[in-house]
């Protein structure tokens, strides 16, 4: 069941094209990552979901509603954490939290929300005014984690956390998730969503230009290999689908494309393996390939 | 069920008007009680009917119409109309200060710093803040109208009684109304603060600049202003209800047009275009006083073009001016025989000196803008390159000394010039611009206080819009409520000597530059010492 639904989403600012015919879709009980270079459009398309922007064509649906038309009632069942989070100076974190709440509508849980202050290492007692950025920031994410959501929709959460609170937020989506709530996860920290998303879209200058799940990506990506063999290789740099090949203690070091690697496999077994590593390609090499663009080839290390 | 544009209203305006309920109690407290006092003082200074007439022939004067509208009931001169008279159109311009800054604060600054996106991003209709803005505006202008109606009627003088008082208040309400409106709608038009703010004030602005010169000259103009039109009611003597009603309608068409504004735009976005801007900084931009003159480009054009405005306006009273006291010799006698000649010139200076207090507050403007970049924490990346502190603050008071200059030139342009072209006695252009730039160093003085007040008490520096606003109350109320003068004295504005009659002195001229000089040193002292805000 799709809890959220974007087709052909666009986006003009005056001239500026922010959004070009963005696609997504994020089942029910599904943490999903957003990711894409500064600009590309990630904020854009999730303040057209929060019915802050409205759209210049396309649709976006959350829960089979209209993100613009029903905001309201959509806005009952989620909860959104952005990057920049501005508060009233004249408030305290705990006042800010509560009026969230309140707002939210929700059955508040105290003890939970007393947990999660303390695992957040968290003051309520002080003025917005005094907060650091990341304490602003863990005032939306503590109103957002006290009551349950359908969907929670997180714009860089985590921009301004230190490591250990890092932690406590992974948890708190990790929680989120066993209760069947769907997340949708915008961030540059790859580490963070490599650990947490089940799916991916990534996004470049307005258009989603690769989605699916991590394992599917990364078929679509490149192996790290490190070989020795009895014999010596001929001709093994120009093999199809090799990729920056050297030769270190005695090793060859290369990247092998995925859809090349058994091929790969079968040629050199030829030349007696004895050693052989293999490193999955991680979510930041993927990343690195379509952030630095169309050049392909020699990769981008 | 679909699209609730009003849910959770309610709430919003609890959470409002808790925020906002003491600063509009800062407001409200002060506006009464000084128009209470007035009508007290008015009452004990001015008790025989002879002394009330004699303040009557005043109001016929054209320069008297410009500054606080038409005169009615002059034939048997009361304290209420003598209280409508001098007072009303004057309060009800702070009142309007008063709710076009409500509504911004309620509104747009709240959406330029973001928090509107996060209360939006929860269960909230898409017309809630703005429908709890406007009930905190009614709120305040109800209370602000039944305050002042009862304790002008507890006063308990004859001419001010209810049914006079109730309609004073709703004046001062309805200004409040409207002018709160015209903000709404002006940020829904601009994305941010400084624009709707700039907005706002270019409405009041012309409103009551049409209205002076309809006053004074041609009457029709004045009901092509909502000030004019309120005006029209005639508080205290004929007591019309009328243009309550056509301005409370015209409020109300404003606000449903910003409503629906509202609801079909983005957020944080502004309904009129903007430019891109350019890719790289100008040279210009590059150094310190390039970087903040861009800063503060749009509002310095815009009030080089109000103050010729304003001297215009009033350089085209001087020629009413002089018709009417032409015609009125039976005037000249009761005044005595001091001959033409020093009325218009006694009028003459009381013009010049409220000019030179409106060519302070840009003056102001460019140096607060200081505060505001260090509020907003601008200051910090500056001050983290290798820009001193001597330099960051030397370029804002030079920039404000230079301001007050060109402020001042351009008002005094536009006024002699017009004024000489209107008037045929010998008073020349010359001597007129000679006049009012006499008036330079007290400007000064309210920059170096100001420059002082930042150095030393960063939380008190808006104190100097209090003390603006006192000298400017004691050029206004001075002589009709005959204070003391070492009250007035208090005004830097009453020591400079008044040009075409005084001599001008330059001893008097030194000191207060010298003071000035002082005061703004004293500033760089506390400037250097204190920690940065954020
Ligand atoms: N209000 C606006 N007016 C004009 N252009 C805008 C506006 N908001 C966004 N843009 C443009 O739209 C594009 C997408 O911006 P968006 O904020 O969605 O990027 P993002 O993916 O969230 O980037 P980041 O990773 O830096 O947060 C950018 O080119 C941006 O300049
Ligand atoms: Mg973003």
């Amino acid at each position: 069941m799709k809890v959220l639904e974007v087709k052909q989403l666009t986006k003009t600012f005056g001239k500026v094209q922010a959004l070009d015919g963005v696609d997504l879709a994020v089942n029910k009980g599904e943490v999903y990552g957003f990711i894409g270079p500064n600009g590309a459009g990630k904020s854009t398309t999730i303040r057209i979901l929060l019915g802050l922007l409205k759209p210049t064509s396309g649709f976006a649906r959350l829960f089979g509603k209209d993100a613009w038309e029903d905001a309201v009632a959509i806005h009952k069942r989620i909860a959104y954490v952005p990057g920049d989070v501005n508060l009233w100076p004249n408030l305290t974190g705990g006042e800010v939290i509560d009026l969230f709440l309140k707002m939210r509508g929700v059955r508040v849980d105290q003890s939970r929300k007393a947990r999660l202050m303390e695992q957040f290492d968290f003051d309520p007692t002080k003025k917005c005014r005094t907060y650091s950025k990341g304490n602003r920031q863990k005032v939306a994410l503590i109103a957002a984690f006290a009551a349950d959501a359908d969907l929670y929709i997180l714009d860089e959460p985590t921009s301004g956390l230190d490591p250990l609170m890092e932690r406590v937020f992974q948890q708190c989506v990790y929680e989120a998730k066993k209760k069947g709530s769907s997340v949708l996860l915008s961030s540059h920290i790859l580490s963070e969503v490599e650990r947490l998303c089940d799916r991916v879209a990534i996004i470049r200058q307005g258009e989603i230009i690769e989605s699916g799940s991590l394992a599917s990506l990364r078929h679509l990506t490149r192996i790290q290999l490190t070989i020795a063999t009895k014999e010596v290789v001929p001709d093994l740099d120009s093999q199809p689908g090799v990729h920056d090949f050297k030769i270190e203690n005695q090793h060859y070091v290369f990247q092998v494309d995925a859809d090349q690697l058994d091929e790969m496999v079968r040629y050199v077994s030829q030349y007696g393996v004895v050693n052989l590593e293999s490193a999955p390609p991680t979510l930041e090499d993927l990343f690195m390939r379509h952030y630095q663009g169309s050049t392909s080839g020699g990769g981008g290390q | 069920m679909a699209n609730q544009p009003n849910y959770q209203t309610g709430l919003i305006f609890r959470f409002l008007f808790k925020r906002e309920v003491v600063k509009l109690l800062v407001w409200i407290v002060p506006i009464v009680a000084m128009t209470v006092t007035i009508a007290l003082a008015f009452n004990g200074l001015y008790e025989t009917q002879e002394e009330r007439q004699a303040l009557a022939e005043t109001m016929e004067n054209p320069a008297m119409k410009a500054l606080v509208g038409q005169g009615y009931g002059l034939d048997n001169y009361t304290d209420g109309a003598m209280l409508a008279h001098q007072m009303l159109l004057m309060t009800a311009v702070v009142v309007a200060i008063m709710s076009m800054l409500l509504i911004v604060r309620l509104t747009r600054a709240d959406e330029e710093d973001g928090q509107l996106e996060m209360l939006r991003a929860l269960p909230m209709g898409r017309l809630a803040q703005t429908n709890a803005a406007l009930f905190v505006l009614v709120i305040t202008n109800i209370v602000l109208m039944l305050i002042t109606a009862v304790s002008l009627t507890a006063l308990g003088l004859d001419s001010i009684d209810w049914a006079g008082s109730l309609l004073y208040g709703s004046v001062l309400g309805t200004t409040g109304l409207f002018f709160g409106a015209i903000t709404l709608l002006a940020a829904q038009l601009s994305d941010n603060t400084r624009g709707t703010m700039m907005l706002g004030y270019l409405v009041l602005g012309l409103s009551y600049m049409i209205r002076s010169i309809g006053d004074s000259g041609n009457e029709l103009l004045s009901w092509f202003s909502p000030l004019g039109i309120l005006l029209g009611s005639e508080v205290y003597v004929n007591n019309y209800w009328w243009p309550i009603l056509v301005i409370v309608l015209l409020a109300i068409i404003i606000i449903a047009l910003a409503l629906y504004l509202q609801q079909i735009r983005d957020v944080g976005a502004g309904l009129l275009p903007q430019r891109s801007g350019r890719k790289a900084a100008s040279p210009m931009l590059q150094s310190q006083i390039g970087l903040a003159l861009r800063l503060l480009r749009t509002s310095l054009i815009a009030w080089i073009i109000g103050m010729m405005l304003i001297g215009i306006s009033y350089g085209s009273v001087l020629g009413d001016l002089e018709a009417f006291l032409g015609e009125s010799e039976a005037l000249m006698e009761i005044i005595g025989a001091s001959g033409d000649m020093s009325i218009t010139e006694q009028f003459i200076s009381v013009l010049l000196k409220i000019m030179a207090i409106f060519s302070t507050i840009p003056a102001l403007v460019v140096f607060v803008r200081l505060k505001g970049e260090e509020k907003k924490g601008r200051l910090e990346h500056l001050l983290a390159k290798p820009v001193s502190r001597k330099k960051m603050l030397g370029t804002y008071l030079g920039l404000s000394f230079l301001t007050s200059i060109v402020m001042m030139l351009a008002g005094i342009i536009a006024l002699a010039g017009i004024g000489v072209t209107v008037m045929d006695v010998d008073i020349s252009f010359n001597t007129l611009v000679e006049a009012q730039l006499v008036y330079l160093p007290a400007v000064w003085i309210l920059i170096g206080f100001a420059t002082a007040l930042y150095g030393w008490c960063y939380k008190w520096s808006g104190f100097i819009w209090l003390y603006l606003l006192f000298s400017f109350l004691t050029v206004y109320l001075g002589d009709l409520l005959d204070l003391p003068s070492f009250i007035l004295g208090l005004s830097p504005y009453y020591h400079i000597p008044e040009l075409p009659t005084d001599q001008l002195s330059w001893v008097v001229m030194v000191v207060a530059t010298g003071m000035a000089l002082l005061l703004s040193l004293l500033g760089f002292l506390g400037f250097q010492r204190r920690d940065i805000e954020t």
